[in-house]
């Protein structure tokens, strides 16, 4: 039995606005793994719940007609991963979400969660953050939306009104067509465990593959929130594809990480993953694009 | 005050319906008003596996599952898999050979996990079957029968 203060259940987006406004003190419950976690061990407990996990309309992901890719924010770590959309245009997503927890939480766990929970370690986050994704919120007079980088306000705390719900995150075409990217997650073990440091990379490469003509490069537990190394960014954009740049590219991500001693790992340690996962990532989608080092 | 809601869905294939106080876990319907021992009570976040169970043919931990969510689902956990008589399946009957069960609070969890692979029909290598089987913590003796027991059902499922 959960110490829940009370259960609002929402079938439809205005079911879930109306409950919103109605109880303005109300959780938001997804998936469930994290905020029934937290009510279980007592920081959440005694609240009410507004549970939006039996709206099917927010599940599944769809290529739009402008070419956007469109995830409903309920659709599972697991959906997500096996979804052919999802596998040929943007893996990297997939790949990422697949090391969440276990199989059993990838079942449970939704991208929407993920992401309005507002933890640095999130799994989905840092690849969202390294391509550009944006955030659909709906409300009462209809949708916004936001670019992640702008949804997370400060750890814990996310851009949503009152009268909203997370509905979708959408990643635009040009932000996906012709990148390739991959994620590192580094952790004490390979299954249940929350990133010590996780890094995302996007390459988009020259036709000839021999120069970076964009890299966006995001990181999950180098600092409170999510974040881009833009310092690495400007420095590698129009370099050629070589050791020596991704080397340095690798060094230039400390100016912008700002990682912290906890009792996970100590900031040593989460720096030197910071360079050296960018440097590995690097490499990776490099590969992945069919260029050489 | 207490809340409570009818929840309708398909228990190892029968169709029931309970009132359930909307504050249960998946976990505690299934033990308390359907008697599925079966489906254990370990850490209760959704991390050792123990309550693990089939919804609509995917795993979850029924721990971390509210009750009122299996409306209109089909749920299945271990007691489903028994035949007419109490004859065990060939996932239960590897488990009992390979000597995959030691204290035996874990294995219901196991092989429900085990169903859903089977059941996809594909094969997979035995890095893929760890990952798949990752959800589970065994405190007796670890993983290697766990491992065995279901390739070995894999296999033989297959024809290889």
């Amino acid at each position: 039995m959960y110490d829940i203060k009370a259960l609002y259940e929402a079938h439809s987006v205005d079911e879930a606005i109306k409950l919103r406004l109605e109880h303005p003190d109300a959780q938001i419950l997804a998936g469930g793994s994290d905020v029934l976690v937290q009510i279980r061990e007592g920081k959440r407990a005694g609240k009410e719940l507004i549970s939006i996990y039996m709206i099917d309309d927010m599940r599944g992901v769809t290529l739009c007609d402008n070419g956007d890719i469109r995830i409903g924010s309920l659709t599972s770590f697991s959906h997500i991963t096996k979804n052919e959309i999802i596998q040929k245009y943007i893996n990297v997503l997939g790949e990422a979400v697949d090391m969440v927890g276990s199989p059993q939480i990838r079942n449970i766990g939704t991208i929407g969660g993920n992401t309005c929970n507002g933890v640095t370690s999130a799994d989905s986050a840092s690849t969202l953050f390294a391509l550009d994704a944006l955030v659909e919120l709906t409300g009462e007079n209809g949708k916004r939306v936001v670019p992640i980088a702008d949804f997370y306000i400060k750890a814990g705390v996310v851009d949503i009104k009152p009268d909203e719900i997370q509905t979708a995150i959408i990643i635009p075409k040009e932000k996906y067509t012709d990148y390739y990217g991959h994620y590192i997650k580094y952790a004490m073990r390979n299954a249940l465990d929350i990133t010590t440091t996780g890094c995302s990379v996007n390459v988009k490469l020259s036709e000839d593959k021999k120069t970076f003509l964009d890299v966006r490069i995001a990181y999950g537990v180098a600092g409170p929130v999510p974040m881009r190394a833009k310092s690495a960014e400007t420095y590698i954009k129009g370099k050629s594809v070589s050791e020596e740049n991704i080397k340095e590219f690798s060094n230039a991500v400390l100016e912008d990480v700002n990682p912290r001693d906890s009792w996970r790992a100590s900031k040593a340690l989460r720096q030197h993953l910071c360079v050296e996962l960018a440097y590995r990532a690097i490499k990776e989608c490099v590969s992945l694009a069919g260029g050489e080092l | 005050m207490a809340q409570y809601k009818l929840v309708k869905f398909t228990l190892n294939g029968k169709k029931v319906e309970q009132m359930v106080d909307v504050r249960a876990s998946l976990t505690d319907m299934l033990r308390n008003d359907y008697r599925m021992t079966s489906v254990k009570k370990g850490c209760e976040v959704g991390e050792c596996g123990a309550c693990n169970v089939l919804i609509n043919g995917e795993c979850f931990n029924s721990c971390i599952y509210l009750a009122v969510w299996a409306d209109g689902k089909e749920v299945r956990t271990l007691e489903g898999l028994l035949g007419e008589n109490g004859e065990l399946s060939d996932i239960q009957q590897a488990f009992i050979d390979e000597a995959a069960v030691q204290c035996g609070f874990c294995t219901p969890g196991v092989i429900m996990s085990a169903v859903e692979i089977l059941e996809s029909g594909r094969d997979y290598t035995d890095d893929e079957l760890r990952k798949l089987l990752s959800g589970h913590l065994c405190r007796c003796t670890g993983y290697e029968n766990i491992l065995r027991a279901v390739r070995k059902t894999l296999d033989k499922r297959l024809g290889k």
